[in-house]
């Protein structure tokens, strides 16, 4: 295994993880401050590939197709929150995992039949196409370089809004004593409101932001969303800074197992076995991590709730 | 409910029992599916049994346990690739199928219910939909058994050295047969000392706790049995669709079996078989009626699910229990 | 001298930065009828909690029955005889009343890990269930589902559960609220006849029932106990009526 075959993969790994990171984050939240189980996460990150293939599409550029998804995502959360979602506040987790469920099943369809079933395409920008040398012997897609750099960005950003404005504040309360942040005189619907149209946006974000090196599909977000989950129950629900750890954890965790598992397995047992076995576990890794976090910590690596 | 959903407990009154009435309609459905020469409604009764059979399952955790597991499918998975895997090691007699797909699916289930258990909540729908995922990617990464496209069986199981499962007329009825008798043990456990904490856990795990007994024990039993009886159907399932593959265990799938059991009212154990046909039924003939029946169906669940706690549903929650 | 039933030492708790327990100690005698009074907020619930093990403790230790408890979990002192009432009620709603006192029974004997027999049917547990139902006044609403009882009759079924577990030391969070005076005076007679065969730890605002049925009382403010003694000791404490009572309430 080269070191630069190495630092290829580390790299798609921190893509992944930005990319979970993204998504966990808002419904992290969905979860911590309303109590909320929310399977219609995933769609929304597919809504925003869509709403980037569509809008890139008409303009002929990506930065405007960008511009244009980011508030569209949004409202189009904020509608759904208004519609459905705060019907569900304070409901049986039950009702609220049907709801989703059909949202899902829903707008998989919805999708198929405004874009037909075949992927759509998204057209890199140009400044970020083509790719770099980053080491010796080693070139890397700039766009996905970017990608890296872009949620780390936003992750920070994340980060001192959560920690250092009166919003942050609030969420971060409600995370913790959500019935004391209302018994306060706090709006708790317009927080709700905040906090889900927010997620929405940020899914919708990634959604669009992986839209050129994806392709573009009904269902692309379902598997995504487990993936979510394992990253929200690893970090800790409510907790932005558990789930960007987690997500990395699990990008680099489950990229490196798939790439080396059978590599390393092979150190130990013959090469078919090693690879049968590898290509077997790498998979079941992040859900093996998961178990493991479980067991110990109940809540996760950065429990909110007291 | 007292005592278990008792369709035996007073005999007088049995036929009475909507359960009753239920299984004598799966019963005597081949007659017409014989004389109208339908093979094709033979093999839907046989699939629409055999996941109310997993529905009925996942009804002694949600409906009396009050655990929302969304991982039920990966049981179905379990059972469906014992039949291929063993079938393929020569072992095609259910009487070896059966129990292994039964202790493999009690493993995944004590060690996956051990760790999600623990957690609470959204911690354990999380984790149950996680668990059967990690079960999915282990059967998409089985080349020898067709990874993601799965693999045709050679043939169906036998039964006891009999080919009595090659007639579709066999296999139903021993699929039926199946569906009865978890129905019957399940009845019974509901009604026994363990369906009593069980319930009891559902309605107020603090109070069973301040009566000295440990909630946990008693889940992860009841997730033990409900995932092995659900391992049966997934052989079963294998059979009449004579093909296996990851698919049999998708979340998605996790999810229509909830919908089911919701569907059909929880805790009363024929209502999760009910909910089966129901659903089953909506899948069959919707399709024929719009192109983007799935958005009717979605948008079917998002009124079902706002529109639970509402007084209709409360009218229909008093039948049979 | 024979050892406590129950004795508490140094008994910590703390919500973040709130000291809700403050080292507490103290000691119940076997078939003894302690109250513990104090204003609202006093830590009075989290104390039961404590000793319940509802709640884990931050220090301290817990002996009872001269076995250190301090960390074992709530089931596993119900089952070592120490049984506790929530001020809040806490019953089963869904089932008969009868059906929430078999299974606190069914719990101390027998093992519940039977599938098959129809416990509806057990004589045994039916009759004992029965019995204590009898003995709270509320067998006339056996087959009732608990959950549509009226306030008081859920009470009286908290009392029940209770008792069932068949207790050496009850630990009673506010038994009598909400109850109307009828009730209330049936309860505290009811208590006064328990007190002969199990140890009772009473949290209780009702001062005539405190001071009719108390063999010590013991007074919490701010989660120390400030004053303990007889009923005729504290009545008269200073600073009790200080910190508590306020004095026309004695008068
Ligand atoms: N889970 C908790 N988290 C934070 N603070 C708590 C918690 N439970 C109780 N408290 C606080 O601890 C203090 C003691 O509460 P506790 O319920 O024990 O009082 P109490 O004496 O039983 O009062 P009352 O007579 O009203 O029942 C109160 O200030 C309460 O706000
Ligand atoms: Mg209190």
């Amino acid at each position: 295994m080269s070191v630069s075959l190495l630092v290829v993969q580390i790299l798609n790994g921190l893509q992944l993880g930005v990319l979970l990171f993204l998504i966990a984050a808002g419904l992290t939240l969905v979860f911590g401050v309303m109590d909320f189980i929310n399977l219609a996460h995933g769609v929304q990150y597919m809504v925003g590939a869509y709403l980037a293939a569509m809008f890139v599409t008409w303009t002929g550029s990506y930065w405007l197709g960008l511009t244009l998804t980011l508030p569209v995502a949004l409202a189009f959360g904020l509608l759904l929150e208004v519609l459905i979602f705060r019907r569900l506040y304070g409901r049986d987790h039950l009702d609220q995992m049907l709801a989703t469920f059909g949202l899902i099943l829903f707008l998989n369809q919805a999708v198929r039949f405004l874009w037909g079933s075949e992927p759509l395409g998204v057209a890199m920008p140009d400044i970020l196409s083509g790719s770099i040398q980053v080491m010796d012997g080693l070139r890397y897609p700039v766009y996905r370089l970017a990608l890296i750099v872009a949620g780390l960005v936003i992750a920070l950003g994340l980060h001192l809004a959560i920690n250092h404005t009166r919003i942050g504040m609030l969420i971060r309360a409600g995370s913790t004593h959500s019935d004391m942040v209302a018994a306060l005189g706090v709006n708790i619907r317009r927080l709700f409101m905040v906090v889900f149209g927010f997620g929405a946006m940020l899914a919708g974000l990634a959604g669009a932001l992986v839209a050129p090196i994806l392709s573009v599909e009904p269902g692309m977000g379902d598997n995504l969303l487990i993936l979510t989950f394992v990253v929200i129950v690893i970090g800790g629900i409510g907790s932005i800074r558990g789930a960007f750890i987690a997500a990395l954890m699990v990008g680099l965790l489950d990229t490196l197992g798939r790439a080396f598992g059978p590599q390393l397995l092979r150190l130990a047992m013959s090469a078919a076995a090693a690879n049968q076995t590898g290509r077997s576990l790498a998979p079941m890794l992040i859900y093996i991590l998961m178990a493991v976090v479980l067991f110990v910590r109940p809540t996760g690596l950065f429990p909110v709730k007291k | 409910m007292t005592g278990g959903t008792a369709a035996a407990a007073n005999s007088s009154r049995a036929w009475r029992h909507p359960a009753v009435w239920l299984f004598a309609a799966f019963l005597a459905l081949p007659i017409p599916a014989h004389f109208g020469a339908n093979a094709y409604i033979l093999s839907f009764a046989t699939h629409a049994v055999a996941l109310g059979l997993a529905a009925l399952s996942l009804d002694l955790m949600l409906g009396i346990g009050a655990l929302a597991s969304f991982g039920h499918a990966a049981y179905l998975g379990i059972g469906a690739y014992s039949v291929a895997i063993l079938s393929d090691m020569g072992h095609d007699d259910l009487l070896v199928q059966i129990p292994v797909a039964i202790a493999v699916a009690s493993v995944f289930a004590g060690i996956t219910g051990f760790v999600s258990l623990r957690a609470s909540g959204v911690y354990y729908i999380m984790s149950t939909l996680a668990f059967g995922q990690m079960l999915y990617f282990l059967a998409q990464s089985l080349s020898a058994y067709g990874g993601d496209d799965g693999v045709t069986l050679a043939a169906r199981s036998r039964l006891a050295g009999s080919h009595l499962l090659a007639s579709d007329l066999g296999l139903y009825y021993v699929t039926l047969a199946a569906l009865i008798a978890a129905y019957v043990l399940l009845d019974r456990i509901v009604g026994s000392r363990f369906g009593r904490v069980l319930g009891a856990v559902r309605q107020n795990p603090m109070r069973v706790r301040a009566v000295g007994l440990d909630p946990f024990r008693y889940r992860l039993l009841a997730s033990i049995l409900a995932g092995s009886l659900c391992a049966v159907a997934g052989v079963l399932l294998a059979n009449q669709s004579e093909f296996v593959s990851p698919a049999f265990m998708t979340w998605q799938r996790s999810g229509e079996l909830l919908v089911m059991v919701v569907l059909g009212g929880m805790g009363r154990l024929w209502g999760a078989v009910l909910g089966a046909i129901c659903f089953l039924t909506l899948e069959e003939v919707l399709p024929g009626l719009t192109d983007n029946w799935k958005m009717v169906l979605g948008a079917l669940l998002i009124l079902a699910a706002l529109g639970r706690g509402s007084r209709l549903s409360q009218l229909f929650k008093g039948v049979g229990r | 001298m024979i050892a406590p039933l129950l004795s508490v030492e140094g008994l910590t708790k703390r919500f973040g930065a709130l000291l809700v327990s403050d080292s507490v100690t103290f000691a119940v005698e076997e078939r003894e009828l302690h109250a513990l009074i104090g204003p609202n907020g006093a830590g009075k619930t989290t104390l039961i909690n404590q000793l319940s093990g509802t709640l884990p403790s931050d220090a301290g230790r817990i002996l009872f029955a001269d076995e250190d408890i301090s960390h074992l979990p709530l089931e596993a002192r119900v089952r070592r005889g120490l049984a506790r009432s929530f001020q809040i009620t806490s019953i089963l709603p869904d089932y008969t009343v009868l059906e929430n006192v078999a299974l606190a029974i069914q719990a101390r004997s027998g093992s519940s890990f039977r599938f098959f027999g129809r416990v509806g049917q057990e004589r045994a547990l039916n009759d004992e269930a029965t019995a204590v139902l009898t003995r709270v006044g509320l067998v006339g609403r056996s087959t009732a589902r608990a959950g549509t009882l009226s306030h008081g009759e859920k009470r009286l079924l908290e009392l029940a559960i209770a008792l069932a577990c068949r207790p050496r030391l009850l630990l009673l969070d506010e038994p009598f609220a909400g109850l109307g005076q009828e009730e209330s005076q049936a309860s505290i007679a009811l208590l006064k006849e328990l007190k002969s065969d199990v140890a009772i730890v009473l949290v209780e605002h009702d001062m005539d029932a405190v001071f009719s049925l108390a063999d010590r009382v013991s007074v919490l403010v701010n989660g120390r106990i400030i004053a303990s003694g007889t009923p005729d000791t504290i009545r008269v404490d200073p600073l009790v009526r200080n910190a508590y009572l306020g004095d026309e309430e004695l008068a």
